[in-house]
């Protein structure tokens, strides 16, 4: 721990535990440190990495799991540990220096006496060196009983300890017990599983639905574990040495399901290890339960696992009796609600147990580990080596270094989540090392002595999601590729069910167990949903009976399980209910009885088409009724020209089917109506003046179907633009017209798309201009971002139940009061557009994003009456909606249109505790007639695991759907309070949640501002946030662009949100095909990200910043002529046009990249970016440098300031 | 009566629009008819029980004056109901003022016996308490 002074205590921490390492093997020495000093993070994680990386891999269990198993081994175990070892006990010594107290307290709590007796029974039998381990993580259901089983004698190493839970209860043996094919020496697959194992299959038929049951040919009991979805953990030592080996094989079960992660973990001893540990004790690991259960239990559990292995083996003697019930441990471990044990039985004498304490209390360690295909991997290598009962690992690779753990410094990838992946493959040899080595607790031990938690975090091999970065000192926090969403730490079965996190996300990956543990975190619960989202593969289902839930209504899904045959058990409110005769047909296969293989149970995310039982009344056609400003504004904006235009070109394209209908309405001071019945020679138009008592002139002909009057309506958009011309009117009665629209849809509902282009002057809903222009770049108050008004959100009301949504366009150049505008969309499920100083001719960027987005708005899908019900597992509950709809009830959303680009997002709350669960699921179900006719369900699943320590929670923050819950949340703040409460609140919730973490690794440095890995970016969205539109003060605007970027904020899917919040920065001139992606024949660069800092800006570069709505790219005054030739078809710089919103077709190499570039990434977006090409110094510039937010401005702080202002906050 | 209807909306037996026609329409009502016993605490000199009531008073104006954006009567906006703090809160503060006008009905009946002269408000109080529980 001495180590350089010159780092921080932090750093020291780290470096410590390299030290370590090199001892070990010998080989080491030097290295770890001088990799510190050169770079920060390499130096200093890399050797907490090591750590993670080979304990991860000795440990196959998947995940989680591992990671946290490397709990830290006792001092003892030094002691026992040989010379090969002697690099462990020396580190372990040296972790000490500082730790010592702590783990020697630690210790003596996990290790009872009665392990200690064990290990030492152990130990006195001697065995020399080699013990080919096999860890196996069967997780039950409930309980997570750490098995200790003294392993076959000789050759064959092989004890295995398996319980699988999914096994079927008719071939109980077969699944239960690890079958040793690899090996010489088998042992029996047949053999019956202990009576523990049994109950736990049962437990697991009850829980569990095992989709695909059958073994694979070769490894019966590896597929098994696999697809379990709870992973156990067993682990069998093999003494390949031979003689007596004694190996304490202690199978964990995880009651948590969060094991999924570990589903086939296994993790080998191999010889290799052997060498490292001389001496080969195994040792019970203590499950995470352990920390509140007596090491007892857990010997007792160890010892029936062990007999079971024996009588496998039919060979070694247990040592153990096994004194406790299974049943009573499963029990028990419920109640400790212990996430998952792993454990890892070790050749030291010392107790291994560690881990599984870590394992149970980390569960979601995994998630980043799991989320490599670990587990897949693990079975494999394991019988493979395993059989030859010689000491060579699994993995040649690995064994290649086995005292290695500490040296080989990790790379870059295996810092990455996937590197555990190969963990499931390595030699347990090197596994235990690092246990050895690496005294280390989870931060999740907090409850034990948070001095040791602080350990951990330090010099432990944590989940890469856990690592602490400390951002002040973090200069290129932004990664080079677009940050991905977090993977649940769910076992791999489960993991490949899953809902794409593209529709479905939640902030937490792991869901707390409790409401305490959740304001514990000071992190945001709730999911980001994009429901109708276009998709290119979607399983739809016609069936009679749509399979559902008797009592919560839930529908059947991925994530049920099958008691039996005939029965599948919910998995939101766990009622048993029976499976219909019709759905054990299997369509896809043609096979009966096999209900699990059904497309309902094998993906997430599956549409139903509904029968009548769905429908209030005969789906309605599709109906468009467009109602346009035609005042003198307008005219002059002159937007009919490319609404007609754009009308006229996708007037084939509508979606709809022969029912389809479509009417017009133009209004100024007074309404006008247009009569398009078929049959009259020219389209007719009525005016009604009486603005204060609308009606409507003819009652039918008004709304026309769309193919028998096509001439008609041709006729009409061709004559609009020119129809006004003229104009003098200048009043605008939005209201009326409104109300007319409603009067003319409310029969049969459908959409109503508003265009507006001045604050409505006249009749009902007239509002006052209530911006003051002086008080834009106001600090203090911002004022009227609530409506004036409840006339539209009344009107909405109304539409919305009618099943009519309200569109609105707002195309104006000064104050419209958007605000108040808003809510006739807002309520009613519409969208919002807004094109600020529209004006057809004089902003033809503004014209040219109209044209597309009408395109695309006119084209898309969409779905009519629908509603939209969220479900979730008993104990959770929705608290807030946010996005574009009307609530109807406590978890259903009115929408009376629905449309691919509308995205929500929904708070949740925990009102009861989770402990009894360890995965809860979130089913959103969106009812709608599409626009062919059809009734139509959409159902999406999504699975978490729940976990309950702290820094579980932490390491599976999914940062971009916290920020974009926080900032639906400010939303709310800034309408019902104020803007800068919001603003406050955006910060707090930094300070709080940083804070919060700060105080789970207790005693780490606290003059450094350390966040987890998982939450690095979070500081600098949340910068992002304060200096968007939307929550920007000091700097000049609008109050209709602010809240129009509120509305957005509200009613955009994380994607695109996202890239509003946080645009996307690239270096465009030099564009190489370097990791390019193929899309359609197109070759597409994949540039790095750049952090959106001047910085990164240089002279000789061209930039493009993707913003969601608009790029921009930016020509550094001393950017290549080359570049611009090629790509801007300029001679040189000075001939840039100032405005330019295209990238000419030139047939040069870098033009196609960049172009490709671009439309790759334009691609699929709701709101069709604007090209702007901003010169150095042209005035436009200012637009695309308020988007360096990571930069100063005279108003707001820089990332570092931010950053040193967040950490005042906290110590404070 | 307003307990029952946030239950309902709870369970989701009624849609939020009608139960807030129906709900908007008493609150208004309801604060006057308080407002109007106030009025006679003052003129009966009862301070205490005019202290008493005072701060639900207090309440009552600060809660019309922070209601949402709307044009008719009332307090209740159907759009933001169902959020679950808003109707939690809308809940307690229906069993608060549920037990209040219970305890204050009690508290005026024994004060009737004592002093005859404030028979009429009490009188009045019943009824009004009556209403406000069977609705």
């Amino acid at each position: 721990m001495q180590v350089p002074s010159g780092y921080g205590l932090h750093h020291q921490n780290y470096i410590a535990p390299s030290g370590h390492y090199s001892q070990g093997p010998g080989k080491m020495t030097s290295l770890p440190l001088d990799s510190q000093c050169g770079d920060y993070y390499s130096g200093l994680y890399t050797v907490p990495t090591q750590n993670v990386v080979s304990p991860s891999t000795a440990n196959q269990q998947p995940g989680a799991q591992q990671m946290y198993s490397r709990v830290p081994p006792a001092p003892h175990i030094v002691g026992s540990t040989l010379g090969s070892f002697q690099c462990a006990a020396s580190s372990a010594s040296h972790l000490h220096t500082s730790a010592s107290q702590p783990y020697s307290s630690f210790v003596n709590h996990y290790n009872s006496p009665a392990v200690y007796s064990a290990n030492s029974s152990v130990a006195s039998q001697g065995f020399p060196s080699t013990c080919g381990h096999y860890a196996m993580s069967t997780v039950s259901n409930a309980a997570y009983p750490s098995v200790s089983y003294p392993s076959v004698p000789a050759g064959d190493p092989y004890g295995q300890m398996f319980t699988s839970q999914n096994a079927p209860p008719v071939r109980p043996a077969k699944d239960n017990s690890f079958s040793g094919q690899n090996t010489a020496i088998s042992h029996p697959s047949s053999l019956p599983p202990p009576p523990s194992q049994q109950q736990h299959q049962q437990q697991s038929l009850a829980e569990y639905n095992t989709p695909s049951w059958s073994s694979a040919p070769g490894l019966p009991t590896q597929d098994s574990l696999k697809r379990n979805n709870t992973g156990s953990l067993a682990i069998a030592n093999n003494n390949s040495a031979n003689t007596v080996a004694d190996c304490l094989s202690c199978p964990v079960i995880q009651n948590v399901h969060p094991p999924k992660s570990s589903p086939a973990v296994s993790t080998v001893l191999s010889g290799a290890s052997s060498t490292r540990m001389p001496p080969a004790a195994n040792h019970p690991v203590e499950p995470a339960a352990s920390v509140t259960q007596p090491s007892e239990l857990l010997q007792q559990k160890g010892m029936q696992y062990g007999e079971y292995v024996n009588n496998q083996a039919s060979s070694a003697p247990t040592p153990l009796s096994s004194t406790s019930d299974d049943e009573e441990e499963e029990e028990e471990d419920e109640e400790a609600g212990i996430d998952s044990s792993s454990t890892t039985s070790s050749a030291s004498p010392v107790p291994n147990s560690y881990d599984a304490l870590e394992g149970g209390s980390y569960p979601d360690m995994l998630s980043s580990a799991a989320s490599s295909p670990a587990p897949e991997p693990t079975p494999d290598p394991d019988p493979g080596p395993a059989p030859a009962s010689t000491p060579v690992a699994p993995q040649p690779s690995k064994m290649a270094k086995p005292f290695g753990y500490g040296y080989p410094i990790l790379q870059p990838g295996y810092q990455n989540a996937t590197a555990p992946l190969n963990s499931g493959v390595q030699p347990s040899s090197t596994v235990y090392s690092g246990f050895q080595q690496y005294p280390q607790q989870y931060p999740g031990m907090n409850q034990l002595s948070s001095s040791l938690g602080g350990l951990s975090l330090q010099s432990s091999p944590q989940p890469e999601s856990l690592r602490p970065i400390n951002l002040t000192q973090e200069r290129n926090i932004l990664p080079v590729t677009p940050v991905l969403a977090p993977v649940p730490n769910l076992n791999l079965e489960l993991k490949k069910l899953n809902c794409s996190p593209d529709s479905f996300r939640c902030t937490l990956t792991n869901i707390p167990q409790t409401q305490a543990l959740l304001n514990k975190a000071k992190l945001p619960l709730g999911l980001l949903l994009h429901p109708f989202r276009d998709l290119t593969q979607l399983p739809v289902i016609t069936s009679n009976t749509i399979v559902r839930c008797r009592s919560c209504r839930t529908y059947i899904n991925p994530f049920v399980s099958f008691i039996d045959q005939r029965r599948w058990k919910c998995n939101l409110c766990y009622r048993v209910n029976d499976v219909p005769e019709e759905f054990m047909y299997n369509p896809l296969t043609r096979s009966y009885g096999e209900p699990h293989k059904r497309p309902e149970v094998q993906n997430s995310t599956v549409e139903f088409i509904a029968s009548s039982d769905y429908m209030l009344r005969p789906p309605q056609p599709a109906v468009y009724l467009f109602v346009l400003d035609v005042s003198h504004n307008a005219v002059e904006a002159g937007y009919l020209t490319v609404l007609s235009q754009s009308l006229l070109e996708n007037l084939d394209k509508l979606p709809g089917d022969s029912r389809t209908r479509i009417g017009f309405m133009t209004f100024d001071s007074t309404i006008h109506f247009y009569n398009l019945q078929e049959g009259l020679s020219q389209p007719q138009m009525l005016i009604v003046s009486d603005v204060d008592d609308v009606f409507l002139p003819t009652p039918d002909s008004l709304l026309v179907n769309l193919y028998e009057s096509k001439e008609l309506i041709k006729d009409l958009l061709n004559a609009l633009p020119n129809m006004f011309t003229n104009t003098r009117e200048t009043h605008s009665a939005l209201g009326p017209a409104l109300q007319a629209a409603f009067k003319l849809m409310s029969p049969t509902g459908g959409r109503v798309s508003v265009f507006q282009t001045q604050l409505p002057s006249l009749g009902a809903g007239l509002l006052q201009s209530r911006e003051d222009p002086n008080q834009r770049s106001s600090t203090k108050v911002v004022q009227h971002l609530g409506p004036a008004t409840d006339f539209y959100k009344k009107l909405a009301l109304d539409c919305s139940g009618q099943q009519t949504a309200v569109d609105l366009f707002l195309l104006s150049s000064q104050y419209s009061d958007l605000a108040s505008l808003a809510c006739m969309s807002k309520y009613s499920a519409g969208c919002i557009y807004y094109y600020p100083s529209f004006h057809c001719a004089h902003n033809p960027s503004q014209a040219e994003k109209l044209q597309k987005d009408l395109k695309r708005y006119l084209t898309r899908k969409i779905g009519f009456e629908a509603v939209m019900r969220i479900r979730c597992t008993k104990g959770l509950s929705m608290h807030t909606f946010h996005g574009n709809f009307f609530v109807r009830s406590t978890d259903l959303l009115s929408l009376a249109n629905i449309n691919p680009d509308a995205g929500f997002a929904v708070q949740l709350s925990i009102e009861e505790s989770l402990t009894d669960t360890s995965l809860v699921c979130f089913q959103t179900a969106l009812l709608y007639t599409s626009s062919k006719g059809e009734r139509r369900i959409r159902v999406h699943t999504l699975c978490l695991p729940v976990v309950s320590s702290l820094a579980d929670v932490y390491a599976g923050v999914d940062v971009q759907a916290a920020i974009c819950l926080l900032a639906n949340m400010a939303v709310d703040r800034s309408v019902s309070s104020s803007l800068s409460d919001a603003r406050d609140a955006l910060v707090n919730a930094v300070v709080d949640s940083l804070s919060a973490y700060g105080s789970t690794i207790s005693n780490l440095q606290h003059s450094a501002l350390i966040a987890p890995s998982s939450l690095k970016l979070f500081p600098l969205y949340v910068l992002a946030l304060l200096k968007q539109k939307a929550f920007r003060t000091g700097t000049s605007t609008r109050l209709d662009d602010r809240v129009y970027a509120m509305c957005q904020i509200k009613s955009q899917p994380l994607v695109h949100l996202m890239k509003m919040i946080h645009p996307n920065l690239y270096r465009i001139d030099r564009l190489t095909d370097e990791g390019a992606v193929h899309v359609n024949d197109r070759v597409v660069p994949q540039p790095p990200l750049q952090k959106l800092s001047a910085e990164k800006l240089t002279r000789e570069g061209a930039f493009l910043m993707d913003c969601g709505s608009a790029f921009y790219i930016w020509i550094g005054k001393g950017c290549d002529n080359n570049f611009i030739e090629d790509v801007l078809g300029c001679p040189n710089f000075a001939s840039i046009p100032q405005k330019m919103t295209y990238l000419p077709e030139l047939d040069t190499l870098s033009s196609e990249r960049a172009r490709s570039f671009i439309t790759w990434l334009r691609d699929g977006r709701p709101l069709s970016p604007i090209l702007h090409v901003v010169k150095d110094e042209s005035p436009a510039k200012t637009e695309f440098f308020q988007h360096l937010i990571e930069d100063r401005t005279e108003a707001a702080f820089s990332y570092y300031e931010f950053l040193l202002h967040v950490q005042q906050q906290i110590c404070k | 009566m307003q307990i029952i209807a946030f239950d309902e909306l709870k369970t989701d037996y009624k849609n939020p629009i009608d139960q807030c026609n129906t709900l908007n329409p008493l609150v208004l009502p309801e604060y006057l008819i308080h407002a109007f016993f106030c009025v006679m605490f003052l003129c009966a000199a009862e301070w205490l029980t005019l202290g008493l009531n005072m701060p639900l008073l207090a309440y009552h104006i600060w809660r019309y004056m922070s209601r949402p954006v709307m044009s008719g009567p009332g307090l209740y906006d159907p759009t933001t109901i169902m959020n679950a703090d808003i109707l939690a809160y809308c809940q307690k503060e229906g069993w608060c003022k549920l037990a209040f006008y219970l305890l204050a009905f009690f508290y005026y009946l024994y004060g009737g016996y004592n002093f005859e002269i404030e028979y009429p408000s009490v009188y009045l109080q019943m009824l009004f308490v009556y209403e406000t529980d069977t609705e």
